[in-house]
């Protein structure tokens, strides 16, 4: 078992030198921020010197190995646009991220299992026909056009709810949070609908399908010859064994919802992450651009490796192959 | 227990209903954010004009545009590289300490810090000296006539609260530099900075003891800055803000449609306009002569655009064309110079042929697609109108964090550029940044190899001229040199365009500043 997750953990260390690689590769396209960070009059020589303060004139090999040194030091450089500590800036930004995956998540597990099991049990009802179009329109409309037409329904039209922001938030230690106050929790709904609408689209056809699958399995039809209620069977045998992939799929899309609420937090404004690093690139700011897709990196290596590990636990014949 | 929640209840709600009644409270927002609150770890534009609400410099634009007294009450050049001014006394900042000499010293001895990221900004100015408590010299290299228009950038910082929090060095993010004042801000301001919480919003409440007298009536800021143009639309429409500034040209008329709601717009000092590479060759026909150094074919391309077609289609009819480097309000800008050669296809194409090009040349056009107002769609259809004349143009946009490095560089056959000459707001930075060679400090943007000898000359002698009639004349006449040789052919100023609700009266300015001290709250 020690030598399975020390050769996973190798292998991760790996994956995520190869991610810092790939993703400093890719700032020698993205620009350098000197003509933003200039006033409109500077002089050649002060650009110049700009340029150099920053360390932009160097090779990128060079600066790629300044970088990596000050990583292993967990200095992650200070942030040309914010002018403050990436590290900082992360920790302040993260609790807003967490807050709107989690609740995405509650949202769309809370909605995507009752649905998919009715989709389930009644396949030719009108219900189930009825969720599943709508589901089709969930899983192909693009999160920002969800999030404006949200928006011009729940704010603008209705006047009901925020268009923007977080509301007021409770600082509690390093942990900002808006789930405390009432209009942080007004705050919330449209964009962890926005940000659940795929995921829920996802977790319904996959409970439903799993279900469907269960449902004709050997066991259910002894199970209904002894005659126990149609009840017991659907919830308590059926869809046990039909939610061991839906737990699966939901850990795995954490990980994305954390990385891909990039388009959300900018709808709305939502001070997390994502909304960081999308100014972050439109200012080539380096700095915060490596810091957050090395912390993406990290977190799918991580929870694949979580992953891995749980397997070999519940799996042995996977330890012996390791 | 219930009579007690009851209680609370009812107080809450009356403290709800007193404030809902006295607060004249400015809700706004714009697509970024302040980068630091440390006027001198910073040299730009929006977060300067979000600082003056809270810092005061020593002399000030007022409601026309004009210098005129702040922190500083007179000022007089004493020698010519020595000017004296007399400080406004009486003045508290927000922490309550009294403002004096001391603290200008310390900010000017802060700004000009090697490690100061706005140190240019007072490029010219070596050192200051107090002469007595409310008296202070500032000594420049040389005559300089732009003293004051520089100085109504710099703000005045306590020096007390700098010793105290250890931030008498300026933030700098090259040297890993952020103290106390990046994340506070103490001024003498007409606001009092309450909190700063970056990309989700600043609060200002009013400064009751600010030394002038208030021209409004705001008693809170809250700035929310909101990056998407729709949502900051639909935040204005639903009620949530009261003001968007800049609000985005496409929706100016589903605003404007709704009665609750107005939209304030007019040219900014920003005039966009396109170079030409006058370097030896083009990048799209090397090994031959570049066909740019030919005045007639410049003059083509100039008469080969249909400024018109743009203003209307491309800009809605929201920009002024313009046929000059610098804006109406900016000092060096003459009614002469600014005139059209007009749009005519058939002379452009004729003047090439005069020019030996009569089946045209290969060009390429580069811009920025993020920068300038609508700034893609102008260089498609610019291209688009030069092919037509027989100029086969080849147009590429992109972000403007890889555009401005490769402009610096000099890489570009033809390219956009936008200028509005600020933040000293006078025509001198044209000629010092684009229209003269790049040494000695000068010709900071021009890199694709202007230069021109009478220009050179009248830019060198303005630049020491402290005789403004004088000064002014040497400006037009380098602007119409400029114009003559076609260094540069100008489109347009682009508009600024703000939305509020019916209620907010906000002065518009055409540096784009936001001033809410001239703002009045119904």
């Amino acid at each position: 078992m020690l030598r399975l997750l020390l050769a996973r953990l190798g292998q991760a260390a790996l994956v995520m030198l190869a991610v810092s690689a790939v993703s400093f590769g890719m700032f020698r396209f993205v620009g350098d921020p000197v003509a933003a960070l200039s006033r409109e009059n500077a002089t050649i020589a002060e650009k110049a010197e700009l340029r150099e303060q920053l360390g932009l004139d160097r090779p990128v090999v060079v600066q790629f190995a300044g970088f990596l040194s000050r990583i292993v030091r967990g200095d992650f450089g200070i942030s040309f646009r914010n002018q403050r500590p990436v590290a900082t800036l992360i920790a302040e930004r993260l609790p807003a991220t967490l807050e709107l995956v989690l609740v995405a998540t509650l949202l769309s597990l809370a909605l995507g299992i009752p649905l998919g099991v009715l989709c389930a049990l009644k396949p030719d009802g009108v219900a189930a026909r009825l969720v599943q179009a709508v589901s089709l329109i969930g899983i192909s409309t693009p999160t920002f056009v969800t999030g404006i037409v949200l928006i011009l329904t729940f704010a603008v039209t209705l006047g009901l709810l925020p268009s923007f922001g977080r509301g007021e938030t409770v600082q509690i230690g390093p942990w900002s949070t808006g789930l405390l106050t009432l209009s942080g929790l007004k705050a919330l709904i449209l964009p962890s609908i926005t940000l659940a609408l795929y995921q829920l689209t996802l977790i319904m056809r996959l409970v439903r399908s799993e279900l469907i699958d269960v449902l004709s399995s050997d066991y259910i039809r002894f199970a209904r010859a002894r005659g126990l209620s149609a009840r017991h069977i659907h919830f308590t045998l059926a869809l046990r064994n039909a939610l061991m992939p839906v737990i699966t799929v939901t850990g795995l899309q954490i990980g994305s919802l954390i990385a891909f609420a990039i388009v959300t937090e900018t709808v709305f404004q939502w001070p997390g992450m994502g909304l960081l690093f999308i100014q972050a690139v439109s200012f080539s700011d380096v700095p915060v651009m490596a810091a957050y897709l090395l912390f993406v990196g990290l977190l799918f290596v991580l929870i694949n490796t979580a992953v891995d590990l749980l397997y070999a636990l519940v799996d042995p014949r996977l330890r012996v192959r390791a | 227990m219930n009579r007690i929640a009851m209680l609370l209840a009812a107080v809450s709600a009356t403290a709800l209903i007193s404030t809902a009644t006295d607060a004249k409270t400015v809700r706004w927002s714009a697509p970024t954010d302040i980068a630091t609150l440390d006027p001198f770890a910073q040299t730009e534009s929006f977060t300067t004009a979000m600082l003056h609400h809270v810092f005061d410099p020593l002399v000030r634009r007022g409601r026309t545009m004009q210098l005129e007294p702040a922190l500083a009450t007179g000022w007089k050049a004493v020698k010519p590289d020595t000017w004296r001014f007399e400080l406004r006394k009486g003045v508290k900042f927000h922490n309550g300490n009294a403002f004096t000499a001391d603290d200008v010293v310390a900010s000017v001895t802060r700004l000009l810090d090697p490690g100061a990221r706005a140190r240019g900004n007072l490029s010219q100015v070596i050192r200051a000296e107090k002469v007595d408590d409310f008296t202070v010299d500032l000594v420049t290299k040389g005559p300089y006539p732009l003293l004051l228009n520089d100085l109504a950038g710099i703000y005045i910082m306590d020096k007390e609260w700098m010793e105290q929090t250890g931030s008498l060095k300026p933030g700098n993010i090259a040297t890993g530099v952020s103290t106390a004042a990046s994340t506070t801000a103490i001024g003498t301001g007409p606001f009092k900075l309450e909190s700063f919480k970056p990309d989700a919003g600043t609060n200002m409440v009013v400064n009751p003891d600010w030394w002038d007298k208030p021209e409004h009536n705001v008693t809170r800021i809250e700035f929310k800055p909101i990056k998407s143009d729709a949502t900051r639309v639909a935040a204005l429409l639903s009620g949530e803000l009261d003001l968007i500034a800049p609000a985005p040209l496409q929706d100016l008329a589903r605003i404007s449609a709704n009665s609750a709601f107005k939209v304030i717009e007019e040219p900014s000092l920003r005039l966009i306009f396109l170079g030409l590479s006058q370097r030896d060759e083009l990048k799209s026909m090397p090994g031959q002569k570049n066909p740019l150094k030919e005045l007639k074919v410049r003059q083509a391309l100039w008469q080969g655009i249909d400024l018109d077609a743009i203003q209307k289609r491309v800009m809605r009819g929201k920009s002024q064309n313009t046929g000059t480097l610098v804006a109406p309000p900016v000092p060096g800008y003459d009614k002469a110079n600014d005139t059209l050669l007009g749009y005519n296809a058939d002379k452009a194409k004729a003047l090439l042929t005069e020019a030996g090009y009569p089946n045209g040349f290969k060009l390429g056009l580069n811009c920025p697609n993020d920068r300038y107002i609508n700034d893609e769609a102008i260089c498609v259809a610019v291209a688009a109108m030069w092919s037509r004349i027989g100029v086969q143009t080849d147009v590429k946009t992109e972000s403007r964090a890889t555009y401005f490095p490769k402009q610096d560089r000099g890489e570009f056959d033809s390219f956009m550029l936008g200028w509005a000459t600020l933040p000293p707001m006078d025509g001198f930075s044209v000629l010092s940044a684009l229209l003269t060679a790049p040494k000695d400090g000068f010709g900071g943007s021009n890199s694709m190899g202007y230069t021109n000898p009478e220009i050179e000359r009248l830019t060198r002698e303005a630049a020491v001229e402290l005789d403004e009639p004088k000064r002014r004349g040497m400006m037009v006449q380098a602007l119409k040199v400029a114009k003559d040789t076609i260094a540069y052919i100008p489109l347009h100023l682009q508009p600024v365009a703000w939305a509020s609700r019916q209620g907010l009266d906000v002065p518009q300015f055409p540096d784009e500043y936001v001033r809410l001290w001239f703002a009045q709250v119904k």
